[in-house]
């Protein structure tokens, strides 16, 4: 019986059985379908949960579900409720769950001995306490208690890098833990990635981040996309700019390279790298005397009217300078470019005098990186400057400007750019027909901008063009700044950054900057905002030290160690070559890969005691000794190599709690899905352990040394696992008051110790005690800005600013582009973001004679971070390289400066040494040698270092290989051919890459020449899957004056067919090569 | 021959009220070619990678698509108009050349911008076209390939023997035979997903909608829309590719918006289902066997030595 | 312009963003100046044919060729032994239709070795029977085989034992009478393809079979039978070597361009040979009927015609699968052709 229902039941689910009986006879459809199909699920379907979370490679980020089942991450998808992706994800998104489940990552730690060939096994809580020892040890062998006569309270012996990839909640323990140790040498990507912004958009606006988030793309009337590659680095926030072509937007995009942003764009306009202040200045040029600008709005707004010192010279003046420039020192003495009347930098005119005897024998001061403290509050400058409404006065800002620009016509803009004539009059036209009272305008940029030695100033010129169009703080309007990694905006904030503390307040500096009351002098505004200094410090002090911190011990401002000049990630390198610096920790970064002149990096990490990098695998930076370029060329020997180096697996971000915070400013919080397997750890972890093991040794010291990391408060609730909890991190970033109970906004913030706070800018993230970061109240049930999405800096605001998007009167400038306005019959603004005021100020408020701090702006004061409330055409302050952009030539350049006999920015920093040389002049001897411009970029494939998209194999089959891009024309003079290999060489090193011969590189006209450029991603190193050069091999460290951001951008090369030579002949083939080109110390040292 | 009898009928909704047919409009014209797509579908189906093999073909280093590859994306770099995008990177006009030749003059050099050259970067998502008649189904031997109650064509991997028939079937190169593995493997316009009410892994991530999901007659008229739209706004050079069902596989449940010829993209300008012709086949197979069998018995005729 | 506001109501008029078009700007921006005065135009004058960086629109044939052309060849000899020796059975000729049944059995045994060798997943080689697909010729074969191997079987068994004689007999017959539908059926199998130089010859390829096979099968028995028995053998070698050259010569020119492959190449070397083999095999059956040796020349050189007629058109088809102008152009002429004859192109401009 039961053998017959077995056999019947076997012939029915026989298809044939089935084709015969049902409807399907063919057996091409429902009689074919197998058990498997018939039981098929979506596996997503059945996940134990879906836990929250945020996309961990850039910017942008994309909301992230991750599907969990029996403790394993089985799917992770875009978060259709995410207001910012809409539940897309681009292929590196796409590519998480591989990134993180894959074979790829590592779960031991590792251990180098000193001159060890290979690596050993360690387990977890020795490498701990090794590496404890070994800071405990270094610590105390470099301490300096004095520099140079000045108390600085600080070890150089120890340095720590990365922190963009982290959560905000690791990179404050990190700086936290540091600082307290005495170590300034800390530095992440920021530095190299986008610390020109925090410069450019600081000075200009008051604020160091995007104006405005990249949903509200979506309204504008004009995107320009320039210096960013906005399609291929950022694809997820492309659907902004599509969404605004979709409703008839102009989209234009000027870059070298005709790239897949192109691709969509209207207008691809090619440029020559490193000519953008050219191209925006003739743009601004064109707005000024053809009369495009929006006059109301530049009153109202801007400092336009603002009247600077009789002794201020412009560049046309003095060729190329401006005035305060010392040729031995190549800094610039600032205090001429002053509004007239006005004093920098000082809340009280004797102190702005003690500033100045201060500053003026100590440039070390001026080159420590000062104008990044301008991320959230503009520079502090007292007194009122005096203003001309009519714009007419001849040391007004608008006429300085107007002839500052004169000479940058639609004819210089050709050939200094190689921009045909009638496409720049048709940007021209675009933008400017695009802006004004019923239209606005956008910029989009990235690291295209901020990677040169006039980085800073490529984004001021932005912003001089945007304030005169009227484009700031208004729907569709603004400057967005598209930064890079995950949380890259967070290590700015809470920043992982040698001279700023969380909030960019700044470091304090040994020479001006002993006490707290000078700190103060120095660095507050009597107007506005930035007036509060001392309140944030204090509570930033109170949160560090707790209890031990009070107004007798100034707060325990002694606890902080001193700069005493540039300290930044290729300072810290500098340091490593000369001996100095001993010890290095590389949390999250590849500097072997990622930072210029990979070369340098790799001898100075060779020159180390100790080295630990925490990362998913073995990456290039942790095994330079073994298998590095320079083993391969004998330049080092395994043995020989003293470096001890410590590799911990870290947890990513599936493992672990915490909020990235994104280029929108926005601070998501992402939930730990599972636990790290193996030794992984969060970095949150690492930070809190490894304090712990120091201050259970230094427990007994005497040493006042030792005090501040005595006293730190270093109690997080830690679970089961021995991980601290991330909320509670937050919360004490968050801040509270005397009783405890969380802050919800740093206006009650107060100077006298009743409240801590560790970061002012993040105060309100937990607001009555709610976690707002991890708010995800769907956009579909929200408006464009989804303010209950998470939340964003500062005060939930999303466009910055905002005031200005009224007219003086607090009415839109229009009908269609309403973003707040004034409620005359409730006496308040509102509108649909949180105003960007104070909400009760009045448009018609004027100060009364004397009012001081926030009750000095003026209801019309839209830029309320600003000590004069303006947006600054003309930065009177701030800037360490001029008041103005103007246009210098790179550092590596074929062309002459055809504008000043200046040819390079003045006030650049460079490093001449035998490992960092520079290419000679155009037009002198040898300069023929490296005839090409090279530029660097990003492929939407891969993530910068590579060390996530390199070893994860989706990503690596995209890309397989490192290339260059060559125009047709360039193959021909230079016998490449499409596919084959080239050698790209320049004074620093050769690299060889496979060719992609292309017309998207066209060759320009500069100076009646032929230029030619090359085209380089730079992801690319030894180690992983996908392997091949690195494009850093090529470049040179010269930096910008006013952060130390590289040049990276814009260099020049020769490039010849063939693969370069192996061991010794790659080195001497670079060699033969310098001997051409005639390089010595001196070249490219010119001022 | 049950060959002119339609299996349960891939247009209309399954047998009893059964969900309508779904698919996907690929409109190439808004793809940023940013592969999402690619890997998102691999990371749903687990599928192998697919090795590293440097193509120099534009930003394309997948190839096509086959057993390891369900989505691809085609990278193509035309001297040729974008309605009337402005690239400045094209060459001087000339006769047509083929990209690679080098031309030697500079864009830019001749003044004004009418004398400069064309240029397009065009990228298109390739996938399955769940082909309304489909060639790989009709001949699989197994039963492996069905149609399942949304009209799309899956291989079940239980079933497939690997006989390999259907890989030559496909007149758009799609199917392919895993090595290692033996079975044949496609896209299975995410089966398991649109079961649990899921939409495709590709068309999620997909950052700018270049891939739309959905039911298929609203796909298609909001296909003839969007080529309105384009043609009006110059750009001529569009067209719908595989939307119409008198095309020779019926229609595609997966169509796409095109730039330029299909063959440019690497697709069959005028595929034919091969089993259109099968009775006819038949037909002559008869008559051939019929010839053998009298051929054979003519042979018995005449001498006996 | 964005034609869509932000009001105080909040955003007015938005449209998804998959409804943008590049190249638009221009006439969105209301600049008129900088308008091109052309836009797009016909680019380039069409050139005769274009891909995609040169790659194959098909996906390769994955069968291996010995496999697969062996099963083509294989088949066809067992089809047409066992109606050769069906015939042989009848008219009393028993020891050619005992060597015929056995290349019958041996054949078509060979011929599913190498088909469920060529399987990538060989132990599922019973899913042959799970469906019966009408649309698929491996299908319909895989069916046929089903009846016709047992009776190919049988009758071998029986033929050597001597036991069962009218179990065998009949088995024989039957065998005899599948045996033009085994031989013919992998014509449509390779036809019903996209692979253009095998799917154009679909009215002409069963011929080519057909005769190939029966080119083998009177090979075999001239080979492996007395030469008194092998006349029939010897005929049907003749006929069969016409039909084969006949039908593939006029398929050749039939398909224009897609012929190529039959001519170039390893396929065509193959098709040289093969016709080479033949005609010189059915010369010695016309000739070579007194001398056992020339006749036993004669069968092998007409097996192994044949043999090369299958792996001359598997290789073929190998070619035309990987050359993309073998898929574009007939198909582009034929749009062409029928956008001239006014039905335009589905969907084009
Ligand atoms: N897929 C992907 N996405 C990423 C990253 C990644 O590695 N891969 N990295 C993330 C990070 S860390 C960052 S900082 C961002 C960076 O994002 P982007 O800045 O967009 O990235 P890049 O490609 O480096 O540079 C942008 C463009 O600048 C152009 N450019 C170079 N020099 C100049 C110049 O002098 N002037 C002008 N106008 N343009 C120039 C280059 O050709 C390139 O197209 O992307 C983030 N997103
Ligand atoms: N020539 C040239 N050089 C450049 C640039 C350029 O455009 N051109 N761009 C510059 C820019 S903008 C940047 S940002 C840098 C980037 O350069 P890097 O920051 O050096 O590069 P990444 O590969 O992002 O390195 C980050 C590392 O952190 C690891 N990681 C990720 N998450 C975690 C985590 O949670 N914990 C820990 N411990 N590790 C983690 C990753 O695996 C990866 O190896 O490169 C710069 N260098
Ligand atoms: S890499 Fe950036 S754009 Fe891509 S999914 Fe992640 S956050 Fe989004
Ligand atoms: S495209 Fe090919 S694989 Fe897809 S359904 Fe059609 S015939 Fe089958
Ligand atoms: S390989 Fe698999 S799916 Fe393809 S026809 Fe054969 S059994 Fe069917
Ligand atoms: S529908 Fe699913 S299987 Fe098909 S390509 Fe998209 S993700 Fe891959
Ligand atoms: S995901 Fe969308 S935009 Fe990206 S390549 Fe695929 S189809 Fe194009
Ligand atoms: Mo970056």
């Amino acid at each position: 019986m039961g053998e017959t229902m077995g056999i019947r039941t076997w012939i029915e689910s026989w298809p044939v059985y089935r084709q015969i009986t049902g409807d399907d006879r063919s057996g091409r459809a429902a009689a074919a379908k197998s058990p498997h199909s018939r039981n098929l699920r979506a596996r997503t379907a059945t996940a134990d949960r879906v836990v929250k979370s945020v996309c961990p490679f850039c910017a942008v980020g994309c909301g992230q579900n991750i599907y969990v089942r029996d403790d394993e991450v089985i799917q992770i998808e875009g978060d259709p409720d995410s207001p910012i992706s809409r539940g897309r994800l681009c292929p590196k998104g796409a590519a998480t769950l591989q990134l993180t489940t894959g074979p790829s990552r590592r779960h031991t730690v590792l251990y180098r001995p000193p001159h060890g060939r290979d690596w050993q096994e360690l387990d977890l809580d020795t490498a701990m306490e090794m590496v404890a020892d070994r800071v405990v040890r270094t610590r105390r062998e470099t301490w300096q208690h004095e520099y140079d006569g000045l108390r600085v309270a600080r070890t150089m012996g120890i340095a720590s890098l990365g922190g963009a990839a982290l959560d905000n909640e690791e990179n404050y323990l990190i700086k936290k833990l540091m600082t307290a140790l005495g170590v300034v040498q800390v530095e992440n990507q920021a530095r190299v990635c986008h610390s020109s912004t925090v410069a450019g958009l600081g000075t200009s606006f008051g604020r160091g981040g995007a104006t405005t988030f990249m949903q509200d793309q979506q309204n504008s009337d004009c995107i320009v996309i320039e210096g960013s590659n906005y399609a291929e680095a950022h694809p997820v926030g492309f659907q902004w700019v599509m969404e605004a072509k979709a409703r008839g937007a102009v989209v234009i995009h000027v870059d070298p390279r005709f790239s897949r942003t192109s691709a969509l764009a209207d207008l691809h306009v090619p440029i020559r790298a490193g000519t953008d202040i050219a191209f925006l200045g003739g743009i601004i040029n064109h707005v000024i005397s053809d009369e495009k600008y929006f006059r109301d709005y530049l009153l109202a707004f801007t400092n336009a009217a603002s009247i600077v010192n009789e002794d201020f010279r412009d560049t046309e003046d003095l060729d190329g300078l401006f005035s305060g420039f010392s040729e031995e020192e190549r800094v610039y003495d600032t205090h001429t470019w002053r509004y007239e009347g006005v004093d920098v930098a000082a809340a009280a005119g004797n102190r702005d005098q003690r500033y100045e005897e201060r500053v003026k024998d100590a440039p070390s001061s001026r080159r420590s990186g000062r104008p990044e403290q301008q991320g959230a509050g503009g520079v502090a400058i007292g007194g009122d400057p005096r203003e001309d409404p009519t714009l007419t006065h001849p040391r007004c800002v608008f006429q300085i400007l107007k002839r500052h620009y004169a000479r940058y016509t639609p004819e210089t803009v050709e050939e200094v750019c190689g921009i045909p004539r009638d496409m720049f009059l048709r940007v021209c036209g675009h933008l400017t027909e695009n802006s004004g009272r019923d239209r606005t305008s956008t910029f989009c940029y990235a690291v295209g901008w901020t990677q040169h030695t006039v980085g800073a100033q490529y984004i001021r010129a932005a912003s001089i063009l945007q304030l005169l169009l009227g484009n700031i703080g208004r729907p569709g309007g603004g400057i967005q700044a598209l930064r890079g990694h995950a949380s890259i905006q967070g290590s700015s904030d809470i920043p992982t950054l040698y001279n700023l503390l969380p909030g960019y307040i700044p470091m304090p500096h040994a020479r001006e900057e002993q006490t707290l009351d000078d700190f103060i002098a120095v660095g507050a505004a009597r107007k506005g905002f930035w007036s509060y200094m001392k309140a944030y410090t204090v509570s930033l002090l109170k949160s560090w030290w707790g209890d031990e911190a009070t107004p007798e011990n100034d707060f325990c401002f002694d606890y902080l160690p001193r700069l005493t000049g540039s300290h930044s990630a290729y300072d810290i390198v500098m340091e490593q070559m000369r001996g100095q610096c001993k010890g290095y920790f590389l949390m999250g970064e590849n500097p072997a890969v990622g930072s210029a002149n990979a070369r340098v990096q790799r001898l100075g990490m060779a020159n180390l005691d100790w080295l630990v990098v925490r990362d998913f695998s073995l990456v290039e930076s942790a095994t330079w000794w073994k298998d590095g370029p320079e083993i391969d060329s004998g330049e080092l020997r395994t043995e020989d190599i003293g470096t001890e180096v410590f590799f911990f697996p870290a947890a990513s971000h599936t493992e672990k709690s915490g909020t990235f915070t994104n280029t929108n400013r926005t601070l998501q919080w992402h939930d730990r899905a599972v636990p790290p397997r193996g030794d992984a750890r969060s970095d949150l972890w690492f930070m809190y352990h490894l304090g712990r093991i120091i201050r259970e040794r230094l427990a007994g010291s005497t040493d006042p040394a030792d005090r501040p990391i005595q006293a730190l408060t270093w109690d997080y609730p830690l679970d089961e696992e021995g991980e601290p909890s991330a909320d509670a991190v937050l919360s004490e970033i968050n801040g509270h008051d005397a009783e405890g109970r969380h802050l919800s906004t740093s206006t009650q913030l107060r100077d006298d110790g009743s409240t801590a706070c560790g970061c002012w800018i993040y105060c309100g993230v937990y607001t009555d005690g709610v976690n707002q970061a991890a708010r995800r109240r769907p956009a579909s049930e929200q408006d464009w800005i989804a303010s209950e999405w998470a939340w964003t800096w500062p005060a939930n605001r999303h466009i910055l600013y905002n005031r200005a998007s009224a007219d003086p009167d607090g009415n839109p400038w229009s009908p269609r582009k309403a973003l707040v306005w004034w409620d005359a019959e409730r006496a308040r603004w509102t509108g649909h973001d949180v105003p960007d005021f104070q909400v009760g100020k009045a448009p018609d408020y004027r100060p009364p004679e004397g009012a001081k701090s926030v009750d000095a702006l003026s209801g019309t004061d839209a830029f309320i971070m600003q000590s004069d409330g303006k947006g600054w055409l003309y930065a009177p302050a701030g800037l360490n390289d001029g008041p103005m952009p103007t246009h210098y030539e790179p550092q590596d350049t074929p062309f002459r400066n055809l504008l000043y006999s200046r040819q390079r920015n003045p006030a650049r920093l460079t490093y001449p040494g035998e490992n960092n040389r520079y290419h000679p002049d155009p037009e002198t001897a040898g300069a023929d040698v490296f005839p090409y411009v090279v530029t660097t970029y990003r492929l939407t494939e891969h993530f910068t270092a590579g060390g996530m998209s390199r070893w994860t194999p989706y990503l690596s089959e995209l890309q397989p290989e490192f290339f260059c891009e060559v125009s047709p024309e360039l193959a021909a003079e230079r016998g490449l051919s499409h596919g084959g290999w080239a050698t790209v060489v320049t004074a620093r090193n050769a690299i060889e890459a496979r060719v992609l011969i292309t017309d998207r590189m066209a060759p320009l006209r500069i100076h009646g020449r032929t230029a030619h450029q090359i085209g380089l991603p730079y992801h690319w190193g030894d180690n992983g899957y996908s392997v091949g050069d690195a494009g850093n091999e090529l470049s040179s460290i010269v930096l910008d004056a006013n952060v130390h951001i590289q040049e990276t951008k814009a260099l020049t090369a020769d490039i010849r067919p063939g693969r370069r030579p192996r061991g010794a002949a790659r080195t001497e083939l670079v060699r033969t090569y310098r001997q051409r080109a005639g390089i010595t110390d001196k070249t490219g040292m010119e001022v | 021959m049950a060959i002119d009898e339609q299996p349960a009928d891939p247009t209309a909704a399954g047998p009893g009220g059964g969900p309508p047919r779904m698919g996907f409009f690929t409109d190439t014209s808004v793809c940023i070619g940013c592969k999402a797509c690619e890997v998102a579908c691999k990371e749903w189906n687990m599928i192998p990678e697919d090795g590293l093999d440097f193509t120099g073909m534009s930003f394309d280093n997948s190839g096509g698509l086959g057993a390891d590859t369900w989505r691809h994306v085609a990278f193509i770099e035309q001297r040729a108009p974008l309605g009337f995008q402005e690239t400045g990177v094209g060459r001087p006009e000339r006769e047509p050349v083929d990209l690679g030749m080098p031309s030697f003059e500079r864009p830019g050099d001749s003044t004004g911008a009418d004398e400069r050259g064309d240029f397009r970067w065009l990228m298109s998502s390739d996938v399955c076209k769940h082909c309304t008649s489909a060639a790989c189904l009709d001949v699989c031997p197994t039963g492996s390939l069905f149609r399942t109650e949304y009209g799309t064509v899956v291989v079940q991997e239980d079933i497939c023997n690997g006989c390999g028939y259907c890989v030559p079937a496909c007149p758009y190169g799609v199917i392919d035979q895993r090595k290692g593995d033996g079975r044949a493997w496609k896209c299975t316009l995410c089966y398991d997903r649109l079961g649990d009410g899921l939409e495709p892994a590709c068309s999620k991530a997909c950052p700018t909608d270049s891939i739309q999901f959905g039911d298929l007659d609203e796909l298609r008229q909001r296909a003839d829309e969007r080529l309105g739209t384009l043609h009006e706004a110059g750009v001529s050079s569009a067209r719908l590719y595989g939307e119409d069902p008198d095309d020779g596989v019926d229609g595609t449940g997966a169509f796409f918006l095109l730039l330029d010829e299909p063959e440019v993209y690497g697709l069959p300008p005028d595929p034919v289902v091969t089993t259109r012709d099968l009775p006819s086949m038949w037909t002559y197979a008869g008559a051939a066997a019929l010839t053998l069998l009298a051929g054979v018995g003519a042979a018995f005729f005449g001498r006996r030595r | 312009m964005n034609t869509s506001d932000v009001t105080k109501q909040g955003v007015r008029g938005a449209r998804p963003g998959r409804e943008a078009v590049t190249g638009s700007a221009a006439v969105a921006g209301g600049d008129r100046r900088g308008r091109r005065r052309r836009g797009e135009r016909a680019v380039v004058p069409e050139a005769e044919f274009r891909s995609y960086y040169g790659k194959p629109i098909l996906n390769q044939i994955v069968w291996q060729a010995p496999d697969i052309a062996g099963y083509l060849f294989l088949g066809g000899l067992a089809g047409a032994s066992s109606t050769l020796a069906a015939g042989a059975e009848l008219t009393g000729r028993p020891a050619l239709a005992r060597a015929l049944k056995y290349t019958a059995l041996g054949g078509i045994s060979g011929s599913l070795a190498a088909l469920v060798h060529d399987l990538g997943r060989p132990a599922r080689f019973l899913n042959m029977l799970r469906v019966f697909r009408p649309t698929s010729p491996m299908s319909v074969g895989s069916w046929l085989l089903v009846g016709y191997g047992p009776l190919a079987g049988a009758a071998a068994v029986t033929g050597a034992t001597g036991l069962f004689p009218r179990i065998g007999r009949a088995a024989t017959l039957g065998a005899g009478l599948a045996g033009p539908a085994v031989a013919c059926y992998t014509a449509p199998l390779v036809c019903d393809t996209a692979v253009p130089s095998w799917h154009e010859g679909y009215r002409e390829m069963p011929f080519v079979f057909v005769g190939s096979a029966a080119a083998a099968a009177g090979g075999m028995g001239m080979l492996a039978a007395p030469v008194e028995q092998a006349a029939p053998a010897r005929r049907t070698a003749v006929i069969g070597s016409v039909l084969e050259t006949a039908a593939a010569t006029y398929m050749e020119r039939r398909m224009g361009m897609v012929a190529e492959p039959y001519r170039q190449g390893r396929g065509g070397a193959l098709m040289r040979v093969a016709k080479a083999l033949t005609l010189a095999g059915a010369a010695g059956a016309l000739l070579g009927h007194r001398s056992r040796a020339l006749s036993a020349a004669s069968g092998a050189a007409l097996l192994a015609g044949s043999a090369c007629t299958r792996f001359g058109v598997f290789w073929a088809g190998v070619q035309s699968a990987g050359e993309p102008k073998y898929t574009v152009v007939p198909q582009r002429r034929r749009l062409e052709k029928r956008r001239a004859d006014g039905h335009g192109e589905p969907g084009g401009s």
